[in-house]
């Protein structure tokens, strides 16, 4: 019988003892893809060829020639190319797009012998913080099916959090991977900027936009960081630096390593069973021998305001490319090539997207470029140097996830400015370019899961995944 | 700076959208609260930072000027709305 709760490690052991299939599992999650079709999580699911693919990975198995990833099954946010597949962004003006190449994610999950069980549901172009900016409809949290999964990958983290897949790949422009890991109960990394090539990755803001795992634990995020980062020609945003050996770096050992509290994510304000979940790991890192250390990023109030102008003006650039001309939705109702690309984008966008497409256009045009774009620039220095600062004194920072446990489908929808704030927690690592990992730390009184962040140095994702790792470990 | 309908409508223009009356009431509206808060980046001092661009230094990628394989003409146009066999097709630009 298969067991989908089991961790990846045992059924990687049956499988390679013979007890188990890659087939029989992959028929497994199948199956409870279609029984968990409320969730609204995938948006393509590869029935057949997925269980082809299994068989083929079940011979290599039996020839003793299957990659690192065989058994695992992955699920890839919509917004990630994969050669011959719908890759639609959760939006209509990709309803019918299919990519012509895979991805260097994609490719390198391949050669691993990972398989793909579909594509997910997602905020609309990767822009929203709850699952609920889809064109097809919103994702539901399968803790609470009232309430929303986080976002924008939402899809790929239900799809984890409700055993439909292994691992996913989401991407975190402003937290979109950290923040759903939270809401959902799982891990979800954010990799350095650069860390993760992004070739075959429909872009929003390319200073921030990185591809990352999502898993039942941080040892499974690992497991496929392990394989998917390292420098990638095709990307020239990617880093040539060596990628170290993850799993080897996570050795269940916190002693004298400096984790870094900044005060200004601990304010009084704070959400107080948050607060207490988070304490009650903290001491335990503390009681195995870490050193807590508070600290200061005096800019933290500003993350917000700077994230959205530059995080806005990125998209409204990069989605200028959706004409109607080549790709993607074209209106019947236009007469010449002005209105071709006016009605497209209108007809073609959603709500948020066109909301953010103003803003950015906004923040750039002329007249507002300097009091706006450029001085967000220079507020993003600061940011950072407040974390290179702080990363002085400490190996890692530990922060929550989230303002609040996962909230109500529809409670922030008509106010933009609210649900903006609710990334208040994650923005920060995307702006500053470093690596942040989310782990579950324990629930509310709801049963609602509780995340904790850890923040890293600029390709120090090993020290991260060593201290989630670790919180994962103890009780 | 508060934002008007006017505005909202010069904004569209240039990022070639266009809203229905109301759509454009909301976003007035709504543009407002997001301006206001961005505003307290006016609080921070920032004389003499450089803005930053890359968040890791990198600097341009350059590599050797190779023919490689590119993506052959039929697979750039599998997706297009209304192509020929070898162009995209798009409403008449000139003498409407």
């Amino acid at each position: 019988m298969v067991n989908l709760h089991e961790p990846y490690d045992l059924f990687r052991e049956k499988l390679l003892n013979g007890t188990e299939t890659v087939e029989q599992r992959t028929q497994a999650f199948l199956s409870e893809i279609i029984k968990r079709k409320e969730l609204n999580a995938f948006l393509t699911v590869f029935e057949e060829e997925a269980m082809q693919r299994a068989k083929e990975i079940d011979t290599k198995i039996q020839n003793g020639t299957a990659g690192s990833l065989a058994g695992m099954i992955v699920a890839v946010k919509d917004v990630v190319c994969m050669k011959g597949k719908r890759t639609t962004c959760a939006s209509k003006m990709l309803a019918d797009y299919e990519a012509i190449y895979d991805a260097t994610v994609v490719q390198r999950l391949n050669n691993a012998d990972a398989l793909f069980i579909g594509k997910t549901n997602m905020d609309e172009f990767a822009m929203g913080s709850s699952g609920e900016n889809s064109a097809f409809g919103a994702v539901k949290n399968p803790v609470d099916e009232t309430r929303v999964p986080g976002g924008s990958s939402s899809g790929s983290a239900v799809a984890v959090a409700a055993h439909l897949s292994t691992s996913s790949l989401g991407t975190d422009t402003g937290g979109s991977i950290r923040q759903p890991a939270g809401f959902c109960g799982i891990a979800g990394l954010k990799p350095t900027y650069g860390r993760v090539s992004r070739y075959g990755l429909v872009a929003y803001a390319s200073s921030f936009d990185q591809i990352g795992p999502f898993a039942h634990s941080a040892r499974d995020i690992a497991r496929v960081l392990q394989v998917i980062a390292g420098y990638d020609e095709c990307d020239s945003t990617s880093a040539n630096i060596p990628v170290p050996n993850y799993l080897e770096a996570m050795n269940r050992n916190v002693k004298g390593l400096r984790i870094g509290m900044p005060k200004e994510y601990f304010p009084d304000a704070l959400n107080s069973e948050i607060r207490s979940v988070l304490q009650k790991k903290i001491d335990l890192l503390k009681a195995h021998g870490a050193e807590i250390v508070e600290v200061s990023l005096p800019h933290s109030e500003y993350t917000i305001a700077t994230y959205y102008i530059l995080a806005t003006a990125e998209a409204s650039s990069n989605l200028a490319r959706y004409d109607g001309a080549r790709y993607g939705y074209r209106s019947r109702q236009a007469n010449d090539l002005e209105q071709m690309y006016t009605k497209s984008r209108s007809e073609g966008f959603g709500e948020e997207v066109k909301r953010r497409i103003m803003l950015g256009t906004y923040v750039l045009s002329s007249g507002y470029y300097d009091a706006y774009y450029r001085k967000a620039q220079k507020v993003r220095r600061l940011i950072q140097k407040d974390f290179l600062d702080v990363f002085q004194h400490v190996d890692c920072l530990v922060t929550p996830i989230a303002p609040t446990t996962a909230f109500k489908i529809g409670e922030k929808v008509s106010d933009p400015l609210q649900m903006y704030l609710n990334d208040i927690y994650t923005v920060s690592a995307n702006l500053a370019g470093i690596p942040g990992i989310c782990v579950n730390a324990g629930a509310d009184a709801n049963g609602l899961p509780i995340g904790i962040q850890f923040l890293g140095k600029q390709f120090d994702e090993a020290t991260i995944l060593r201290v989630a790792d670790f919180v994962e470990s103890i009780h | 700076m508060a934002i008007t309908k006017n505005d909202v409508e010069h904004i569209a223009k240039l990022a070639k959208l266009e809203f229905s009356d109301e759509e454009k009431e909301k976003f007035t509206h709504q543009f407002n609260d997001i301006l206001k808060y961005i505003e307290q980046l006016n609080t921070v001092d920032t004389s003499n930072v450089e803005p930053l661009t890359q968040v890791i230094e990198l600097h341009n990628a350059f590599r050797a000027d190779e023919v490689k394989p590119s993506t052959p003409t039929s697979e750039a146009l599998k997706n297009a709305p209304d192509k020929t066999d070898e162009y995209f097709k798009v409403p008449k630009v000139i003498g409407s």
